[in-house]
């Protein structure tokens, strides 16, 4: 019975999936289309604004652009998909719920800051393991303009950034997952992420609050799955940024996991240096747009065979943070496979 | 002369500002309030103004020079209206330019908008 | 890892901010703007303004071109380099009220730009009439409390 109960504990979080993630769809700003993966997305929107009057109804656009195009990519109507789980930074995450509204799908809003990609991509996952659905989609957005509006100053205001400060990746991404034997990928496991606070402050430095709840996450999947961190040709975080990823490779060293080039960071990944964004990318849709462009083909290929995604979200909020509250953070991790 | 001491002064002094700001952390916002307190404080004390006629625009431009018209504009009302001039005083030397940017402001919101 | 050793270490790898260029742009920068702001004072009183009259009409074209880089969106970029060089002097104080204005458009002339206009400067504001009027009340004070 201790024995029993001490495993259970050790594997908390832990969940066994079975679900073939089969096609993705990437919509960027100019801006991310300027950077080093600028080729690899699906479409890019000419201006920042999508044709929209306001940032909050162009990441709408950003959304539903992403979704539109994975169901044309699969021949899936809207009406064939059982569930649309997605989330984003805005207010009530209004972004997913009005673009909902304009999709017709039935929908799950959840959110997890930044990491809600991965949030998006276990809840998915699971309805497709678990029998209860057949078509499910997962899908976050973000946009660098509407969380700028949000989270710190209007944007004609003079501030100087700081160099831990991190940029708000614009686009959309969506992904959608079912029973095919054939696709980019398979969803094997996933973990999902305890809140984790290690008392830090400074919202221009998240990646430092993030990266002890990607540590957490980590170790614990590792050791629920018996692995090690050499099992996998890929740990990618989702925006821990240049500023964070150091801080994650000390705490994965102290429990003896030294992943080295394995280890790679989406917020770093998206953007070039001589883009000027400080320590990185960040964003739900940040990590969502790295996975999507750049790793699920390698995992399609076979180039790559076991990957294990982590997006990291800041789960602070402008009030929390003027009322002088830390930063909790959360991670939450997804194994994927490719499929032989 | 006056042109090469408003640039020294007023450039010493936004120096000053930003070191302060990247040493404490404080955020812009505090380091701009907390500077027009500054300058209302030196005026009280009767050190602004010298300053002033030394350094031109270079103490006047900056806002530490707001908080100096503040004071200013109260002590001078001081005499003739004794306590009203508490509540009324700072704003007629200030007025102008508070209600400058708040007409412009509007003016801007109405023909433009916020970009990247 | 202990959340306190976690902090130190956060602390000690952090990249640190260039004070020393940052305090250099902000002495050109702000250096410059009151570098205009005298030759504007200077243009008003050859046109005839004395030494006291000279102040409002200086501030109001300071302010008006701060709004005006504001509104053409350049003053956000000098303020990127120039930091507190851009944010102390009056065309800073211009911008922290234009920006909002024009940011909050979207939510209406009233809750919006109206009531949002002085998000940004009205600490300036409400604490500078503060220490006035606490200044104000020691030379009143001084003064016998008279007339």
């Amino acid at each position: 019975m201790s024995v029993e109960t001490s495993r259970e504990i050790r594997k908390r979080g832990h969940l066994r999936l079975d679900a073939t993630l089969a096609e993705a769809a990437t919509v960027v700003g100019p801006f991310e289309a300027q950077g080093p993966l600028g080729h690899l997305f699906d479409r890019v929107v000419q201006d920042e604004l999508c044709g929209e009057q306001s940032y909050e109804r162009a990441e709408r656009c950003l959304m539903r652009g992403a979704v539109d195009l994975v169901l044309d990519r699969t021949g899936v109507s809207a009406s064939d998909v059982d569930i649309l789980f997605g989330g984003d930074l805005l207010d009530q995450i209004t972004t997913t719920n009005f673009a909902g509204r304009d999709l017709g799908v039935p929908l799950v809003g959840v959110y997890s800051a930044c990491a809600t990609t991965s949030e998006a991509l276990l809840l998915a996952g699971l309805a497709v393991t678990s029998g209860a659905a057949d078509t499910v989609l997962a899908a976050t957005a973000s946009h660098h303009l509407s969380a700028e509006r949000q989270y710190r100053y209007p944007l004609e205001l003079g501030v100087q950034r700081v160099p831990t400060a991190q940029w708000t990746a614009t686009g959309g991404a969506a992904f959608l997952l079912n029973r095919a034997e054939r696709g980019a990928a398979r969803l094997v496991a996933a973990t999902v992420g305890s809140v984790q606070d290690y008392g830090l402050k400074d919202p221009s430095n998240m990646g430092a609050a993030m990266a002890p709840a990607a540590a957490d996450t980590i170790l614990r999947h590792l050791r629920a799955r018996g692995q090690t961190s050499r099992d996998y040709d890929l740990i990618l975080t989702g925006d821990l940024a240049r500023s964070g990823l150091p801080l994650l490779e000390e705490l994965l060293a102290e429990e003896r996991e030294h992943p080295d080039h394995r280890l790679q960071d989406a917020g770093i990944l998206l953007y070039a240096k001589a883009q000027d964004v400080h320590a990185g990318g960040s964003g739900a849709v940040c990590s969502a747009l790295v996975l999507a462009s750049l790793v699920l083909p390698r995992l399609r290929s076979g180039a790559m065979r076991r990957v294990l995604l982590v997006a990291t979200g800041s789960l602070h909020s402008p009030r929390s943070y003027q009322q002088g509250e830390t930063i909790p953070a959360v991670a939450h991790a997804v194994e994927m496979e490719a499929i032989t | 002369m006056s042109y090469l001491l408003a640039f020294l002064i007023g450039g010493a002094l936004c120096l000053v500002a930003q070191i302060v700001m990247d040493l404490t952390r404080a955020t812009p916002a505090v380091i701009l309030a907390g500077s027009v307190m500054l300058g209302a404080i030196a005026a009280g004390f009767g050190i602004y103004e010298p300053f002033a006629r030394i350094a031109g625009a270079g103490a006047t431009v900056p806002l530490p020079g707001f908080g100096f018209s503040l004071v200013s504009g109260l002590i001078k009302e001081l005499p003739k209206e004794g306590w009203v001039a508490l509540f009324s005083g700072a704003f007629k030397a200030t007025g102008a330019g508070i209600k400058a940017a708040l007409i412009f402001g509007l003016l801007a919101s109405f023909v433009t908008r916020a970009r990247a | 890892m202990e959340p306190k050793e976690y902090r130190q270490r956060v602390k000690r790898l952090e990249k640190p901010r260039p004070i020393v260029r940052n305090a250099f742009w902000a002495f050109v920068v702000g250096g410059t703007i009151c570098l205009i702001g005298q030759l504007v004072q200077s243009g008003l009183m050859a046109i005839g303004y004395n030494q006291e009259t000279v102040k409002a009409p200086t501030s109001i074209i300071m302010v008006f071109l701060g709004a005006v880089g504001t509104a053409f969106g350049f003053y956000d970029r000098i303020a990127k380099l120039g930091g507190m060089g851009a944010n102390l002097p009056i065309t800073g104080f211009s911008n922290a009220v234009v920006a909002p204005a024009m940011e909050f458009k979207q939510e209406g002339p009233i809750m919006g730009t109206g009531a949002r206009i002085f998000q940004v400067a009205g600490p300036v504001i409400a604490y500078g009439l503060l220490a006035a009027f606490a200044v104000g009340i020691v030379r009143y004070a001084i003064m016998g409390f008279k007339p």
